[in-house]
């Protein structure tokens, strides 16, 4: 029986290409960051979750993404900016085919589709979800921005999902905003104890629970003096 | 090529001397320590295991030929360099800096010593990289810790790929009636300074005695560093065999590699409590390249420029 090649090539670009570049950025982010991760407060087990965590580099994104085991990363879809991630079919085919992305417009002004609402609806699928709470890429020398409202909003919708704080290191320096080249110094990723929302807990108490998590798995994976 | 290669003896030599510690230090963990953890044996053993990466590592470069040796000693100051500048206090605006430094000056570095180039090696990162690469980070316009950010990038070349580079540039240096056996030159110094790095622990908690450094090392003692030192040059004595060394050179090279390599080891951990980690590879989890090599860092470009005044004069 021969096999006709032109029903082949459809295969080939829609499951097998993806699939190959699904394994090169995962096994590339691990060999340029050298990052194993860190599980101190939480297992990698499969429950639904939405990881939130400190955002220095877009490396950010490849690395809790290639940190999850593989059956946790197939249903662990990532949030990103429109603005970025939309503006051409590169950015388009990486966020929505490898990554499937959850693509929420951060401008408030003449948006149409409700943010929270999107990731709520990821969430009711059953997926998890990765985002930064700071809502871009922290460039100052402060350590963190302060915490968006958006995760305040996304947890009082689902107040089921556990929420994991995910400290990363150096990732900042390894590709900082606007390079292109990254430098091959060592990061860590760290995963520390999940928290959930309280009823009725006031947002600026929430958003502050969320910051704090952050600074406390940050100094979780900060060593220790000898 | 004619007959077996002639680091096969050595590194056989190698392996077996290995095999008889390894099993030497488990029976000292069964018998003294009965299974439990002893500080003394166990950090005996975490180097035992570091040796048999090395020779492993070092046996097959060897049996790949020169090209091999120094593309290993390529990758080990890769390894060693991330690690070194991973912990740095480095800023935005190094960024070109840090890829001229990985991409450009260490590749070229190594490419030197492939190509022989003795001279333009032995200047290139302590005159050239020095002077230009600071060029890069001035250019981003950010002045804040600026000389503790290009003196650290300096000073981290110079240790993971300019000192380090000297070992496999051994190969290369031409000594007259020891053709062939470049190899063992390498083999001496990493014995003599791994063997006298371990003297000076043992004897240091033997002897006991004044601390050299308290606040660097918990552990090491003026009289166990001598009487290290003693012991690292009767091993460099017996091992003479290797070399084209008399003995009294031989005694000489040794003293002075196995100082070195102690008190750089010394100079590395001050470093570390400066920085706050326990050992280079402290973000990766694990025992780091630098912390296995930094003693060799330190003795390589001394123990290479004592060989070639005494025996290759001119080259």
């Amino acid at each position: 029986m021969s096999v006709d090649p032109f029903s082949l090539q459809p295969i080939l670009r829609r499951r097998l290409l993806p699939e190959l570049l699904y394994w090169l950025l995962t096994r590339l982010t691990r060999l340029v960051t050298g990052a194993q991760a860190r599980w101190a407060g939480c297992a990698p087990v499969p429950v639904q979750r939405i990881y939130f965590g400190n955002h220095n580099s877009h490396a950010d994104f490849a690395l809790i993404w290639s940190s999850l085991p593989d059956a946790l990363r197939r249903v662990t879809r990532p949030v990103a900016g429109a603005d970025y991630w939309e503006s051409n079919r590169l950015r388009r085919y990486i966020i929505h085919r490898l990554l499937r992305g959850v693509v929420i417009e951060r401008n408030r002004d003449g948006r149409t589709g409700d943010p929270v609402a999107q990731m709520a609806t990821a969430l009711r699928a059953g997926d998890s979800l990765i985002l930064f709470p700071e809502g871009t890429r922290n460039t100052t020398d402060d350590i963190l921005l302060p915490i968006k409202t958006g995760i305040y909003h996304l947890a009082t919708a689902c107040p089921d999902v556990e929420l994991v704080p995910v400290w990363m290191e150096n990732l900042g320096r390894l590709l900082p905003k606007g390079e292109i080249i990254p430098v091959p110094l060592l990061c860590s990723i760290t995963f520390g104890a999940p928290l959930r929302i309280a009823q009725e807990e006031p947002r600026d108490a929430f958003l502050a629970r969320i910051r704090e998590a952050l600074l406390q798995t940050m100094r979780s994976a900060r060593p220790q003096e000898p | 090529m004619n007959g077996p290669h002639p680091s096969l003896p050595l590194l056989a030599g190698c392996i077996v001397l290995l095999a008889a510690l390894t099993a030497t230090s488990i029976w000292l963990k069964w018998r003294l320590a009965d299974g439990q953890p002893h500080p003394l044996i166990d950090s005996v053993n975490q180097r035992i295991r570091g040796w048999w990466g090395m020779t492993l590592g070092l046996g097959l470069a060897l049996l790949a030929g020169g090209t091999g040796v120094t593309l290993l000693f390529a990758l080990l100051s890769f390894a060693a360099l991330r690690e070194f500048l991973t912990i740095a206090p480095t800023r935005r605006g190094d960024h070109s800096a840090l890829i001229m430094a990985f991409f450009v000056v260490l590749p070229f570095q190594y490419l030197l010593v492939a190509l022989d180039m003795r001279d333009f090696q032995a200047v290139f990162i302590p005159a050239y990289a020095f002077l230009f690469l600071p060029f890069f980070s001035a250019l981003k316009s950010d002045p804040r810790d600026f000389t503790a950010r290009t003196g650290t990038i300096q000073w981290g070349l110079m240790i993971t790929v300019y000192c380090v580079s000297h070992i496999p540039a051994l190969l290369s240096l031409p000594i007259a009636g020891f053709e062939g056996r470049n190899v063992f030159l390498i083999a001496f110094l990493v014995l003599v300074v791994q063997g006298g790095e371990l003297f000076h622990h043992l004897c240091s908690r033997v002897c006991g005695g004044h601390l050299l450094a308290p606040q660097i090392s918990p552990h090491l003692t003026r009289e166990g560093f001598f009487a290290g030192t003693a012991c690292a040059t009767l091993l460099g004595i017996t091992l003479s065999w290797m070399t084209p060394f008399s003995l009294w050179h031989a005694a000489l090279a040794s003293l002075a590699v196995s100082t070195l390599g102690t008190l750089g080891g010394l100079v590395m951990s001050a470093m570390k409590r400066d920085r706050g980690v326990k050992d280079w590879g402290a973000n990766a989890s694990s025992t780091g390249m630098l912390d296995r090599i930094e003693s060799l860092c330190f003795a390589a470009p001394v123990f290479f420029h004592l060989i070639r005044h005494w025996y290759a004069a001119g080259n």
